[in-house]
């Protein structure tokens, strides 16, 4: 029997092809290489945020999601595992890349696991992902692998960039194979913070048992 | 079902022409406008409130109490009344005030209001907004319900003996709607004492107003004040309107480009797409509203925004022309016809009376001779035993 998983790819790159899809698309397709030896089906969808970016300009600025970045963010709602992969500008990641990010609800990614990948054109800039992509990965409460990818003009050349793939492919499959997220989520969900309507809409329990939701109803404030 | 106009008393410039009208034109043109509305045949003029330029609403009672004044039939209202930075006690003398002048003619909507740096000048903090509205909420409440009150909370110096004059019209409180974007705790006050709510639709995708409302219709129920389907709700909405559709988009654009809340944002046809924005004919704008009972079930007030993003007054009594019109007399017989037999009567004054006293006469309080103070002895009126 075959476990059916999907891998979002989520590239900031802005050429066609850009060497950060590249990247991506590499580890996309060891993940899927990786996941049928291990009888897992992987099935990948990637979102090009150079397409969004009017929309995710206009998102930040006036809260309005529109059809094709509402179509984006329900993939990664339902995606078991994402390849998160952009451009190095000014010694950060682009600024579409974390303008996306910022833009989901708190409580959309919990516990996926997430391969985080850069591309640069020199290597001063190698330790983007560590010191700041991760940041933003964990405030979202992902589980990002711990081998960063990170790729200047010399790696393209190097085989050691193969192997790094390799290695994060290995350890997302891995988590996903473990099931970690589905753990999470089915026996912790209550604890994380969540707003009405947050998840990509799906949270929506209410605590009428709340302090609150008793002075809502009367009571006194505490 | 009612319907009305609401404005949040921008003063903006006219992107066309260039010019900012200065704070007496646009409150000698906000006057206009609610005389305007009542011509047309529109039910209910409300006004916002605000504390910072470039508005002008910062005394909503005051300029209700003149357009009652000026008019026969319309119910003026408040889009919204502020709930955190007012003192609840003023808020039940001001529009206790407003009930009787206007004569029934009037209700209020309740905001919490979310501009940060507002709260500290009222001596408040955005931070407890959310206790101190629904806090503040629950005296206002007795307030209007009884004679004399006792009360201590959190946020307020407590009360002993207190009683807000006037009364209210007829002893019966002005009917309240809450509004509230994404509050669930809003929504179950508004539930729990049986008072409306009100979604302003504007800004947001319909499915996060869908689920508000549809929890508020369910504690509605929950708390025993009639059905899900009897549950009181206000909807919100937004449109510019010419006899030809290619017209009004031509017209409204530079006007949405540079609207303050929205501009310089999405394309108008996007916004259009997203939210309940009609730009268009008057049959293109019947078609949108028509939608809204589908998806928020039946319900008793629409409110349009029609005055705002500095629109001239001369377009803006010309768009209320054709909505009372051209729109509102289709949209009413439409949903006549499509309404469920059970949905609740819009709320007015006379209603509220009916339900009190059916056909007995209502209580007129008479207040006792000054005695200095109400905690000592009973009732500060003759009626009571």
């Amino acid at each position: 029997m075959t476990t059916q998983f999907q891998l979002v790819v989520v590239s900031a790159g802005t050429s066609d092809p850009s060497s950060t899809r590249l990247l991506a698309d590499r580890v996309a397709q060891r993940v899927a290489t990786l996941g049928t030896q291990k009888k897992l089906t992987v099935d990948v969808q990637t979102i090009e945020l150079r397409e969004l970016a009017g929309e995710i300009a206009n998102a930040l600025v006036s809260n309005h999601i529109g059809a094709r970045l509402q179509k984006a963010i329900t993939a990664l709602q339902h995606a078991d595992g994402i390849v998160a992969s952009t451009p190095v500008y000014k010694a950060g990641a682009s600024g579409l890349f974390t303008s996306f990010f910022q833009i989901l609800d708190n409580d959309l990614l919990i516990a996926k696991p997430v391969v985080l990948a850069a591309t640069a054109g020199t290597a001063r800039h190698a330790l983007v992902v560590d010191d700041q992509m991760r940041g933003l990965f964990a405030y979202l409460r992902t589980v990002v692998v711990p081998t960063s990818l990170f790729a200047a003009t010399e790696d393209w050349t190097d085989t050691g960039l193969n192997k790094r793939i390799d290695r994060a492919a290995l350890e997302l499959v891995a988590l996903m194979a473990a099931g970690f997220e589905k753990t999470v989520r089915d026996e912790s969900w209550g604890r994380y913070q969540h707003e009405f309507g947050s998840a990509g809409g799906t949270e929506l329990s209410i605590d009428l048992d709340s302090d609150l939701m008793r002075l809502a109803a009367g009571g006194a404030a505490n | 079902m009612q319907f009305g106009v609401f404005s949040v008393s921008d003063i903006t410039r006219d992107p066309v022409s260039g010019e900012t009208p200065s704070e007496a034109e646009r409150i000698d043109a906000i006057v206009q406008i609610a005389e305007k509305a009542e011509e047309v045949g529109l039910d209910v003029f409300a006004i916002g409130e605000h504390h910072n330029p470039p508005f002008f609403s910062s005394a909503p009672t005051t300029l209700l109490a003149h357009i009652a004044a000026k008019t026969k039939k319309l119910i003026v209202s408040t889009a919204t009344t502020l709930i955190t930075t007012n003192d609840p006690v003023r808020i039940a003398e001001e529009y206790a005030m407003l009930q009787h002048l206007a004569k029934g003619r009037m209700d209020l909507m309740l905001g919490r209001g979310n501009t940060a740096p507002v709260y500290p000048w009222f001596g408040q903090d955005i931070r407890q907004s959310l206790p101190l509205a629904l806090e503040n909420y629950n005296l206002l409440h007795r307030l209007w319900r009884e004679d004399v009150v006792d009360w201590e909370g959190k946020f307020r110096t407590p009360l002993q003996g207190f009683t807000s004059t006037p009364r209210p019209l007829d002893d019966v409180p002005p009917f309240v709607w809450h509004g509230s974007i994404r509050t669930p705790e809003i929504a179950e006050q508004a539930a729990y004492y049986g008072d409306g709510f009100f979604a302003n639709n504007i800004f947001w995708p319909k499915e996060h107003y869908m689920r508000l409302i549809k929890f508020y219709r369910q504690r509605y129920a929950h708390y025993g004040h009639g059905t899900e389907k009897q549950a009181v709700v206000g909807l919100g909405g937004q449109a510019y309107i010419a006899k030809r559709s290619q017209d009004a988009i031509k017209e409204f654009r530079p006007y949405f480009n540079e609207a303050p809340v929205y501009g310089h944002g999405p394309k108008m046809e996007d916004f259009m797409e997203m939210t309940p924005l009609s730009v268009g004919s008057p049959q293109e704008v019947i078609d949108k509203t028509l939608t809204f009972r589908e998806h928020f079930g039946d319900y008793q007030r629409q409110m349009f925004l029609m005055d705002h993003a500095g629109l001239p007054l001369k377009t803006v009594l010309n768009q209320l022309d054709l909505l009372g019109e051209e729109v509102v007399p289709v949209l009413r017989k439409e949903i006549e016809s499509r309404q469920d037999p059970e949905t609740a009567k819009p709320p007015t004054h006379a209603l509220r009376v009916k339900e009190k006293y059916g056909d007995k006469p209502a209580r007129q309080p008479r207040p006792n001779a000054n005695r200095g103070d109400n905690v000592t002895g009973g009732s500060p009126y003759q009626d009571a035993e």
